[in-house]
């Protein structure tokens, strides 16, 4: 027996079948999930592809091949330049309100305090909540006539603004509600971030006689540059897939005020039914998107190869 | 350095204080919202406080919208779209990291590429997908499109892959198979990454919005979000102490759980994004 077991075509034999096996089971571990992309994330990006190449309202039987004739047509389109613009506007204005607002809470909130961790949680809790919720509870908010804006500014003889049907107020009506939400996220963030600054950094800064604010300057935001860029990458990311908010406050409006491309994308496709170019804004969101998905994951892996 | 020390205190105590407030007021807009009758949420000088503690508004926004059938749709599809999600986030990290297949690490890139892939780009081909099975309003329609997972997989691969080599061998040699060694050594060890990776799918399946919105056409297979979105649009303006409960009604079980679970949620999520 021990001699058949140790002959070397047997155990290549057994070899063989055990790495079936192994197979067989990463193969039921990892399959389903990986199929489950197939059906639902490649093929279906390959589809939009093909569908911004042709004419259809989703109910037709005729699914015409246009070229580019979408692509032509939203450049044409009077609406994109506002659309764009207000993905512009919204993504940098609310990611750049975050950064700056979560890094002043980050910083504060970092010392030994009492109430610090409650204050920390408090701070998280918007972004557990439902954006159709919270987007609800705001409209309230800004309600010029009955509102907790009004309310507040009425005592002082100021006029509420008209939030959301108010071209000009509306999307930052959006961006302050976007920020509200996501804001305990990248306080939390930079609070790790900071915690992991080795304190002996300081120590020596201290040492040498360096001033808070160089010790700011050269100690703090190195230290805190990956996870900055964490934050940057990942809120852009959730800036330009915020649809929830816009679809319950504004939907898009008044007179496109605040239509960006996820919402447009949602009133070509499901509104107007023009699924090609619809197809089109996808493409749009889909390469932006990869672009700063690329870089994050590069992130990461730096991230990863020195932890 | 006395004076420096004392003056970054109290900056980071009115901190703490602005975070209350600028969390808080909103908070307190929605509860008093929904205590007061409609002549004090109208009225020219509106009020801080209710008169006096009244619940009609969310007996009201009960029998307004059938809420009773918005929360059990809620809850079986967040159970099934989370338990899938975490199901195959385990799976899939486990082998990954332990099972020797060929080529495992283009499997690895093929789920990298998933997650470039935001929902919102492919929403019109999976809905017409969706469509063609007959699955439109049907809660395997609401589920199926975001049952796999890929940053999941993700953060689990990573945790797996800093566990001491030594212990997966040692249960091996004991003879455990990989299902074995997968759920009595792995997932116990890992409990915390499981945790919050689990905890952060059944939030996201409870808050997800868009997908149900365009997935769903009648009342009856609406989950909660889009339940309020609908009684907001029939009442309005006109009645805010009513869609105000029924706001409480969404936000209400997610609080409940993150007061539970904030603590290792909070510095799960923070070490997943310093540690990556």
């Amino acid at each position: 027996m021990q001699n058949t077991a140790r002959h070397p075509a047997n155990s290549i034999r057994r070899l063989i079948k055990r790495d079936w096996r192994e197979w067989l089971v990463f193969l039921a571990f990892a399959g389903p999930n990986v199929a489950l992309f197939a059906i639902f994330t490649y093929t279906p990006l390959i589809n939009n592809l093909l569908l911004s190449f042709s004419d259809w309202n989703m109910i037709s039987a005729d699914k015409n091949f246009v070229g580019l004739q979408n692509y032509v047509d939203i450049i044409n389109d009077s609406q994109m330049g506002k659309v764009l613009l207000n993905t512009v506007l919204f993504t940098s204005s609310s990611v750049l309100l975050v950064l700056l607002l979560g890094l002043g809470g980050g910083l504060l909130l970092n010392q030994k305090l009492r109430g610090r961790n409650a204050a920390r949680s408090i701070l998280f809790t918007p972004n557990i909540l439902s954006g159709a919720a919270i987007a609800i509870v705001w409209i309230y908010i800004f309600d010029p006539r009955f509102g907790l804006i009004y309310t507040v500014l009425k005592p002082l003889g100021i006029d509420s603004p008209k939030w959301l049907t108010d071209p000009n107020w509306a999307l930052p009506a959006i961006v302050i509600v976007y920020v509200w939400k996501y804001l305990g996220y990248a306080t939390v963030i930079y609070i790790a971030g900071l915690q992991a600054i080795p304190g002996d950094l300081y120590e020596a800064a201290r040492v040498d006689g360096a001033s808070a604010w160089m010790r700011f300057r050269h100690v703090t935001l190195p230290g805190l540059s990956p996870v900055m860029f964490f934050l940057i990458l990942t809120s852009i990311l959730s800036s330009f897939q915020s649809f929830d908010i816009i679809n319950v406050m504004t939907k898009g409006g008044p007179v496109n005020a605040t239509n960006t491309l996820i919402y447009r994308l949602y009133e070509l496709g499901f509104i107007n039914f023009a699924i090609g170019r619809a197809g089109v804004i996808g493409m749009v969101l889909f390469v932006m998107m990869f672009a700063v998905t690329l870089l994050q994951l590069r992130y990461l892996d730096r991230q990863v190869s020195y932890a | 350095m006395r004076a420096e020390e004392t003056l970054s205190k109290a900056l980071g105590y009115s901190a703490i204080v602005f975070t209350v407030l600028i969390i808080g007021i909103p908070v307190f807009w929605l509860i008093t919202g929904a205590l007061k009758t409609n002549r004090e949420i109208f009225s020219p000088n509106p009020q801080w406080l209710p008169s006096q503690v009244m619940f009609d508004n969310f007996t009201k926004a009960w029998e307004g919208a059938p809420f009773g059938r918005y929360y059990i749709n809620s809850f079986i599809t967040t159970i099934l779209g989370a338990a899938c999600e975490i199901t195959m986030g385990i799976t899939t990290a486990y082998a990954l990291v332990f099972v020797r297949f060929p080529k495992r690490d283009w499997v690895f890139v093929l789920l990298l590429v998933a997650l470039m892939v935001p929902e919102e780009v492919v929403i019109v081909p999976n809905y017409l997908t969706i469509a063609n099975w007959h699955l439109v309003n049907t809660y395997a329609g609401i589920v199926l499109p975001g049952a796999s997972i890929a940053f999941g997989t993700f953060l689990l691969r990573q945790y797996f892959r800093s566990l001491p080599p030594e212990l997966i061998d040692a249960a091996r040699v004991d003879g455990a198979g990989h299902m074995r060694t997968m759920l009595s050594i792995i997932v116990p060890i890992a409990a915390p990454a499981v945790a919050t990776a689990g905890l952060l799918s059944v939030v996201a399946k409870w808050n997800d919005y868009l997908w149900p919105l365009i997935v769903t056409s009648t009342a009856d297979m609406r989950t909660l979000p889009i339940g309020i979105s609908w009684l907001l649009d029939q009442e309005g303006n006109t009645e805010w102490g009513v869609v105000m409960a029924a706001t409480l009604f969404v936000v209400v079980p997610v609080v409940l759980v993150f007061l539970y679970a904030q603590r290792f949620l909070v510095s799960g999520i923070a070490a997943g994004a310093v540690k990556g």
